[in-house]
């Protein structure tokens, strides 16, 4: 190995090792707040980055009926709910505004072509075609359960995860798809050609780390979603109500994971299953940081993203083995080092 | 909120908890009127942290609970806290891995939510009330004293403005100085117009600076009568203050 291509390999460890990390503190955020480990996640991903490749195709992203779908079900609940207690019209306003925007951007995705609009206007519909569906997943599948165990959760997660499997199958089809970079230059760093998606990658990555940061430190809203995950009854006592940080979380879920989606979709080909493996080297990261720290799961993803890249060199066949049995050192260590049992108060 | 209104605030009937088929509480009748200072005393398992809980939602409930104006059955925490109930629990529940002012702001959430933009006044208000929070605005909750910490409870509580405050055994494992501190405080805090629901296991001190008190026994009201009139009562005095407990009364001095 020379120094051109540990720098090659280096890039392309550090461009996975971003993503990587967003998906870890996306997992750690989610598991924190509500106890939910969202293996779905890397079905945001996949849905990005196809929904993405449909535009720039010209067709119309079949997801749309996903959406409308879900949010028919979500409205026919609340309208339930009314009827049986009593008609509250502030919730029958947020009703309608939920299928005004369903029918919005549908007609948006009917009526544009697809194809010849900036790509940012893609990337924007995308985004807004696929984050709300987050907080209905939630509010769905999981809000019934939340006060069922940790397993039970687990499970439903799971199950989740197969079902959009499936959906994706059916939505998009089992061609990959890989869409055009956001720009076409690169730079050259002394001897090494940069691809300028993998600076997209790794700027958008940071930046949406640090915009994270802030808003949780910063902002009382991002606090009251650490206090629910420090003190569950504590917050409902302040009037934080977990279906709110249920479906918060979920949101940003989505938006990281389909962001995540858009970001890698011009650098690999995805197909509709892809997203598991990629959400699974998120969650490596987030073991090594214990399920608990933000910090060290993201160096943790980015650690992964480089062994990753290495290992293609030195032992290609075996990198997914490499990269899944560093989780078991970690684990031992992780379980020798804590003291407090499970998550039941 | 004046102590000339006689408007009943809290309106409690025939409120029924069970845990499973084992019922906790078998028809509470209880009223508080607006700037009144009731307190909620009497043996341990009585009932007293339940009713509390029932009253907040945490836990399911049969009757009626009519709070400002409103009929409430079953209703659930987050809606009460945003009508002006404020609850500090028996365990604090405070977030211990936050700054001592992260949790106070945090209990502002539902008036920064509504767009009330003048928390910040209250925030100084209970730093006044509160010194030693002010000291430790930067320390995390966990690392408190017990006394801090129901202090830092009772302020986050107070942070929301609440119409009705409940507290839980506030003097719950606090030294007999801090205990009269606290105390002293609820009298503060009344004379503010703020009106206060107290369940205490210290008796006499409660009797003391509440208006009315109710005794409860079995999940069952027992007694009921003017803080004052109760304090003197024989039955009260032998069952609960004893003749030997006259320190208590130090307590709340």
């Amino acid at each position: 190995m020379n120094f051109q291509i540990a720098t090659l390999l280096g890039q392309d460890g550090l461009t996975n090792g971003a993503i990587y990390a967003l998906l870890a503190l996306s997992i750690l955020l989610v598991f924190t707040v509500t106890r939910i480990l969202l293996i779905p996640l890397g079905e945001f991903v996949t849905f990005g980055a196809l929904t993405m490749a449909a535009m720039q195709m010209g067709k119309t992203p079949k997801l749309e009926w996903l959406l409308l779908g879900l949010v028919l079900i979500d409205c026919a609940l609340d309208v339930y709910q009314q009827i049986k207690r009593h008609i509250d019209r502030n919730k029958m306003k947020m009703i309608a505004l939920k299928l005004g925007y369903a029918v919005i951007i549908i007609a948006l995705l009917n009526n544009l072509s697809l194809s010849e609009i900036p790509m940012i206007a893609q990337i924007a519909l995308t985004l807004c075609l696929i984050v709300p569906i987050g907080p209905i997943i939630y509010r769905l599948f999981f809000q019934p359960l939340a006060d069922a165990p940790a397993l039970v959760l687990l499970i439903v997660s799971i199950a989740l995860h197969v079902t959009m499997v499936g959906v994706g199958l059916l939505l998009f089809g089992p061609e990959g798809a890989r869409t055009q970079p956001f720009s076409d230059t690169g730079f050259r760093l002394g001897a090494v050609m940069l691809k300028s998606q993998t600076l997209w990658v790794i700027l958008v990555s940071i930046f949406l780390i640090v915009a994270l940061f802030i808003a949780f430190e910063r902002t009382l809203y991002g606090k009251a979603l650490r206090a629910t995950a420090v003190n569950r009854m504590g917050a409902r006592l302040q009037g934080i109500s977990p279906i709110f940080a249920g479906k918060a979380t979920f949101a940003l879920a989505a938006f990281i994971g389909s962001a995540s989606g858009i970001l890698i979709a011009p650098i690999t080909t995805l197909y509709y299953d892809s997203g598991f493996i990629i959400s699974l080297k998120g969650f490596v990261g987030a073991i090594i940081g214990g399920l608990v720290s933000y910090p060290i799961a993201a160096i943790g993803a980015v650690a992964v993203g480089m062994i990753e890249a290495f290992s293609i060199f030195w032992a290609s066949n075996y990198k997914e083995i490499i990269v899944f049995t560093l989780i078991i050192p970690f684990l031992i260590w992780r379980s020798m080092n804590s003291h407090n049992v499970e998550d039941d108060e | 909120m004046t102590q000339a209104t006689e408007k009943n605030l809290l309106d409690v009937s025939d409120l029924h908890v069970a845990y499973g088929k084992v019922e906790a509480l078998t028809g509470i009748d209880l009223t508080l009127k607006e700037g009144k200072l009731v307190t909620v005393i009497g043996p341990n398992g009585a009932g007293k942290t339940t009713l509390l809980s029932a009253i907040m939602g945490i836990l399911p409930s049969k009757g009626t609970i009519h709070f400002n104006g409103q009929d409430f059955i079953c209703p659930n925490v987050e809606t009460l806290v945003g009508h002006g109930l404020g609850l500090v629990p028996e365990k604090r529940e405070l977030f211990s891995t936050m700054t001592v002012q992260d949790n106070l702001l945090l209990g502002a959430f539902q008036r920064y939510r509504r767009g009330d933009k003048s928390y910040n006044q209250t925030l100084n208000e209970i730093y006044e009330l509160f010194p030693r929070l002010w000291e430790r605005r930067q320390q995390q909750a966990g690392t408190l004293s017990g006394g801090e910490r129901q202090m830092l409870a009772i302020g986050r509580a107070m942070m929301s403005k609440p119409k009705l405050l409940m507290l839980d055994e506030p003097s719950l494992g606090l030294a007999p100085l801090i205990t009269r501190e606290i105390f002293r405080i609820f009298t503060d805090l009344r004379s503010q117009g703020v009106s206060i629901l107290l369940v205490e296991q210290n008796a006499r001190a409660a009797l003391k600076v509440a208006d009315y008190a109710y005794v409860l026994e079995g999940g069952q009201v027992a007694m009921q009568g003017p803080a004052s009139e109760l304090a003197n009562d024989p039955k009260v005095i032998e069952a609960y203050l004893g003749l030997a407990s006259k320190h208590q009364e130090l307590l709340s001095s």
